[in-house]
């Protein structure tokens, strides 16, 4: 599986309050949380975004509430990967249930910046930075995780254990 | 080797003798619960895999946090989560008249109990560990599955072990006890880890306080706080629940990542400046500074909602104003709370020294309602998180504080300490 880019660049600890604020959570629809991503932190992400862009922050990304509205805004705003430091714990879990593939690197995240065009490869956690032709060993996924995100997330692979 | 508190409940409810931390297993779970947020979100993904809930005494639904409804689709999406409950026949779902913010009401209602595995689509619902159960916020996906199957994948947790001492003094709480951990650890100085508390000053917390501690584990990042059951936990669980429960306690050579030592005596009343919980500072820090000035206070929410923390903001309000320039909002986080603050006479006290008195819903703490702040303005609350634009506008500011400070403050009309009021 792989994804690629150009780069929206975020610092740590960017809360789920920012990738969604509560005032649009009277709403489920996709298309609606979309519009309103990163509004908090970045009032043009949701005009800019285009259809395979990245983000890549610090540490700690996707802080705060389980609002599941979070991942699933990005992913809908065409969001195909997350690269961050770490992840908060609950972003992890939720992101990788709606088939949002996220990567954890530190080098990365120092390393690129906003603009720059990335390709990344989750199978063998690499990630390469075109515009700098520089290459960052992320972390793959656990086994059972690669098999969860290959099932297509949480619910099919419930339903394909059930069966 | 030895197993921590939370590795002895995971392995419980895995069926199996023992886990490791970074171990991943599937739990069965005792509790799975939901809000008007999350839980609307859940049901269509519900249905992609079942008909039926796993067990409908086990699958709680609260509608706290945008209730009594704020808008037309908040309240379209509290039609839909009623309409499940009946329709599933759940035993626990708590109408308007009954219900409370969900994590000071599950552990009122005795539905939580020591040595239980639960799930919340609540990042607080980590609030539980104060009675000894493993107790995790999880998103929509992870909810429906839980409420579908009644079991949830985990990774088994490394701990930090908490060394509690000491006694604190009269004006500090749980509420400055988790602000300086956090303070000190960081906002993800606990990140995918376990919170385990132990120590002989463990004894000088009570009920109330712990629950704002564990509460709070997850703006260290953790996965879970959890406290051991003693003598205080006994007599809560004898007053609320009766279901049948297992205390787990931690192995003597159990292995944690590392300890933190946290003296209460030495404990100040502690604020969290905007933009993040971690950014603690003490009350003589800020007495040494210019004074900062507030619009509003809020004394309620899953933090710090419950009786004991209205009755030290009540001690401190008695007989007294709050300033005429703070708006001062009092939110019991349940409808027994709000009975006892009648029957106490606190209701009383608030509205006398002119704060309004309100109905329990988690309101403004996320920005939702009651309470929402224009740009520019400061709240002292004694809620959990002060992210920009957690309360309304992206710039207004938040100070996270305990009940006793947003009561001084809101008596000044700037940060106060609670210690010159009285």
């Amino acid at each position: 599986m792989k994804a690629m880019g150009n780069v929206f660049k975020y610092a740590d600890n960017v809360d789920t309050d920012v990738i969604i604020p509560a005032r649009y959570l009277n709403s489920f629809d996709a298309k609606e949380l979309a519009s309103h991503a990163m509004v908090d932190i970045d009032p043009e992400f949701a005009e800019k975004v285009r259809p395979g862009d990245m983000i890549v922050a610090g540490k700690n990304f996707g802080c705060g509430s389980s609002r599941e509205h979070a991942p699933l805004c990005l992913k809908e705003a065409g969001v195909s990967c997350i690269i961050a430091k770490t992840f908060a714990r609950i972003f992890y879990r939720n992101a990788i249930n709606i088939g949002l593939p996220i990567i954890e690197c530190e080098e990365a995240s120092d390393k690129i910046e906003a603009g720059d065009k990335v390709e990344v490869d989750f199978d063998k956690g690499l990630i390469y930075n075109k515009s700098k032709d520089e290459t960052y060993k992320g972390q793959p996924f656990p086994p059972f995780m690669q098999e969860l995100i290959k099932a297509g997330g949480l619910v099919n692979y419930t339903k394909a254990k059930a069966e | 080797m030895g197993m921590t508190m939370t590795e002895k409940i995971l392995a419980a409810h895995a069926g199996v003798g023992e886990v490791r931390a970074g171990q991943l297993i599937e739990a069965n779970l005792d509790v799975v619960m939901a809000n008007d947020i999350t839980g609307p979100m859940a049901i269509p993904v519900f249905y992609q895999m079942a008909e039926k809930v796993f067990d409908k005494e086990k699958v709680v639904l609260v509608p706290d946090h945008f209730t009594p409804n704020k808008d037309i689709k908040s309240a379209e999406n509290a039609k839909s989560l009623r309409e499940f409950a009946h329709k599933q026949g759940l035993t626990h779902y708590y109408e308007i008249g009954e219900m409370g913010i969900e994590h000071a009401l599950l552990p009122e209602q005795g539905i939580v109990a020591p040595g239980e595995c639960i799930i919340g689509a609540d990042s607080h619902t980590c609030t539980y560990g104060a009675l000894g159960a493993f107790s995790t916020g999880v998103g929509t996906t992870d909810i429906a599955t839980g409420m579908a199957t009644g079991k949830i994948w985990f990774k088994v947790p490394s701990a930090i072990k908490v060394n509690v001492t000491g006694k604190p003094s009269r004006f500090v709480s749980g509420k400055d006890v988790i602000l300086h951990i956090i303070g000190r650890i960081g906002v993800d100085g606990a990140l995918y880890e376990s919170l385990e508390f132990n120590g002989d000053g463990i004894k000088n917390l009570s009920m109330d306080d712990r629950f704002t501690i564990a509460n709070m584990a997850i703006e260290a990042g953790a996965k879970n706080g959890i406290f051991p059951v003693d003598d205080i936990t006994l007599s809560y669980l004898k007053e609320h629940t009766k279901k049948d429960y297992t205390i787990y306690e931690a192995d003597a050579d159990a292995v944690y990542s590392c300890e933190l030592e946290v003296d209460l005596s030495e404990v100040r009343p502690t604020v969290a400046f905007p933009h993040l919980p971690g950014n603690a500072k003490t009350i003589d820090e800020i007495e040494k500074g210019e004074p900062i000035v507030i619009d509003q206070v809020v004394i309620g929410s899953c933090t710090n909602g419950r009786i004991e923390d209205l009755r030290k903001a009540a001690d401190i309000l008695k007989g007294k104003k709050v300033n005429s320039r703070v708006r001062v909002m009092i939110i019991p986080a349940t409808q027994n709370i709000v009975l006892q603050c009648i029957e106490e006479g606190l209701a009383q006290i608030f509205i006398e020294a002119g704060c309004s008195f309100n109905t329990p819903s988690c309101g403004p703490c996320m920005g939702g309602h009651m309470g929402v702040m224009a740009a520019g303005e400061r709240c002292v609350s004694t809620t959990n998180r002060n992210f920009v634009g957690r309360m309304g506008h992206v710039e207004s500011l938040i100070y996270l504080a305990s009940p006793q400070v947003a009561a001084a403050s809101a008596i000044k009309g700037y940060i106060a300490n609670p210690e010159v009021i009285l």
